[in-house]
């Protein structure tokens, strides 16, 4: 399975729920496959036959199996669909959020801007189904279940990577979007995302210079931009549904 | 010798007062150059240099890094004075962790578009003369700290703005676009932490401009729009939060005339 093959040629990966796919042997196995240039699917069947066996065959297959949700990053719709999706698990997140504040101990100022975040992620994926019609993916299966919703810190660490994750996709995406009215809509709604990781970040570590820390702003002052073929990886603890992505 | 506007318009000749004088003049209009209906009442040349910048349609990469790295400058001067101005003392533990890191990204971002006019072949603008006083609106900018972080609101916001403006123009080149895709949002990080130690929500209701003076609203004039690429999201705001969510849940673009409005106050030269 060695070739020496760029990853940036990968043309399609599939992308499981389980967080388990990203054991260290699986994953060097995955690269190895998605190194292939083919279209990679891993979905936990498979993963049972070579999970222990980082030669098997899991091989090309330009087939994505039932069920599973394709991402075609070559078209504006594709990408948009890749926010969609995002914003679909931040919606769901904050809503979970905001219906857990009678059992959190969240302070006032908290639940007031956790409020105004669900309600704009809320607004964000409502409107990008809107504007993707029919071409819209479909619900995502989310699971939250390793959040701690009582727990303010629980809450506020997700909502942070969730933030700075959200700001890096889109920051990366920009490029792939070839329509300029696009283009304009995510940078409307990234400079939001950015509002929201610097108030939660500031939440989290009150009056520190973490709203704009230098984890997520390197040296040059540039926020993190993710290449979109690995903005899912990010987030698959949460994410259910299998997506596969092409570009 | 360049300068902002000849990065952005045409010199022409037999124009009636130099590009230098219509910025000064511009100055001494104060904020109130600004607002439209006041626009037709400065001075033609000035008029003209808005006029310019919207006729010559769409600007070049390097036009809009240039751009880009003047507005930079402004904010990179600012927060340097600020932080060894009587200001910089009076400052909480809290505004001053925030200041002297929105300071260092300032300094980079200079550093950053220098480079990168430079590496496509072009020739970074000089940096201009300013007044933070902005003709004495702000007399006490640098050592009152309501003042400075009041500005230093403005010129986040406004700096948001700015960029997002100009991504349409740099979208032919994926790195410049990214980059500022980059930038964009650590400003976005700075206005919100800005806006939060003073006081205010981390993002923008409506087109308020909260409780900053009167100079201060075209930062925020036109963040109220609630139609993006044609469609209409206020409906979306139903049962979360209504249309000013919408309208917080969406930032807006600024042209370059209308940052070039704003921030001509604080440019002397």
């Amino acid at each position: 399975m060695t070739r020496e093959t760029a990853p940036e040629q990968t043309k399609s990966v599939t992308l499981s729920h389980s967080r388990s796919l990203w054991e260290a042997g699986t994953r060097r196995r995955f690269l190895q496959v998605a190194a292939l240039g083919g279209t990679a699917v891993l979905l936990p069947t498979m993963l049972a036959s070579c999970s222990d066996d980082d030669d098997g065959p899991a091989g090309p297959d330009p087939m994505a199996p039932e069920g599973v949700v394709t991402l075609d990053l070559s078209s504006d719709t594709g990408v948009l669909n890749l926010a969609y999706a995002l914003e679909q698990l931040e919606a769901a997140f904050y809503t979970r959020v905001v219906d857990g504040f009678p059992g959190s101990n969240l302070s006032g100022p908290e639940q007031e801007a956790l409020t105004d975040i669900r309600n704009h992620e809320v607004i964000h994926r409502d409107f990008l189904a809107a504007v993707l019609g029919s071409a819209r993916i479909p619900n995502l299966a989310l699971d939250f279940g390793s959040v701690d919703f009582a727990d303010r810190v629980s809450v506020l660490s997700t909502a942070r990577a969730l933030e700075d994750g959200g700001v890096a996709a889109y920051n990366g995406a920009g490029k792939l979007l070839s329509d300029v009215d696009n283009l304009l809509v995510a940078g409307k709604i990234v400079s939001v995302e950015a509002r929201h990781a610097a108030a939660v970040r500031d939440l989290l570590r009150p009056g520190t210079r973490d709203f704009a820390g230098d984890d997520v702003v390197n040296p040059a002052g540039l926020d993190q931009a993710t290449e979109p073929g690995f903005v899912i990886e990010g987030n698959l603890e949460f994410i259910m549904t299998p997506i596969r992505v092409v570009s | 010798m360049t300068d902002l506007f000849d990065s952005i318009a045409p010199v022409r000749a037999g124009r009636t007062l130099s590009r230098r004088e219509a910025v000064r003049t511009g100055a001494a209009a104060g904020f109130s150059v600004v607002s439209r209906l006041a626009l037709a009442s400065v001075p033609v040349a000035i008029a003209g240099v808005i006029r310019d910048a919207h006729a010559q349609g769409a600007p070049s990469i390097l036009d809009v890094l240039n751009y880009a790295l003047t507005l930079e400058y402004l904010e990179d001067e600012f927060y340097r004075i600020g932080l060894s101005a009587p200001v910089g003392g009076t400052l909480t533990a809290a505004e001053r962790n925030t200041i002297e890191q929105v300071s260092m990204h300032e300094t980079a971002h200079v550093a950053f578009l220098q480079a990168t006019i430079r590496n496509l072949q072009g020739t970074p603008v000089p940096k201009p003369a300013f007044d933070f006083t902005a003709g004495g609106v702000f007399g006490d900018v640098f050592s009152n700290r309501v003042t400075f972080l009041a500005v230093a609101q403005t010129f986040e916001d406004t700096g948001v703005r700015a960029y997002k403006g100009q991504a349409g123009n740099i979208m032919s080149n994926d790195t410049v676009l990214t980059a500022a895709l980059q930038i964009h949002s650590v400003e976005a990080r700075h206005a919100s932490q800005i806006r939060r130690l003073r006081g205010q929500k981390g993002w923008i209701t409506n087109a308020d401009r909260g409780d900053l003076p009167p100079q201060a609203q075209p930062t925020y004039d036109g963040e109220a729009n609630t139609v993006h690429a044609g469609l209409d999201a206020a409906p979306f705001g139903s049962g979360s939060g209504g249309p000013a969510a919408v309208t917080e849940a969406f930032d807006e673009p600024l042209t370059m005339p209308e940052v070039l409005a704003i921030v001509r106050p604080f440019i002397v030269g």
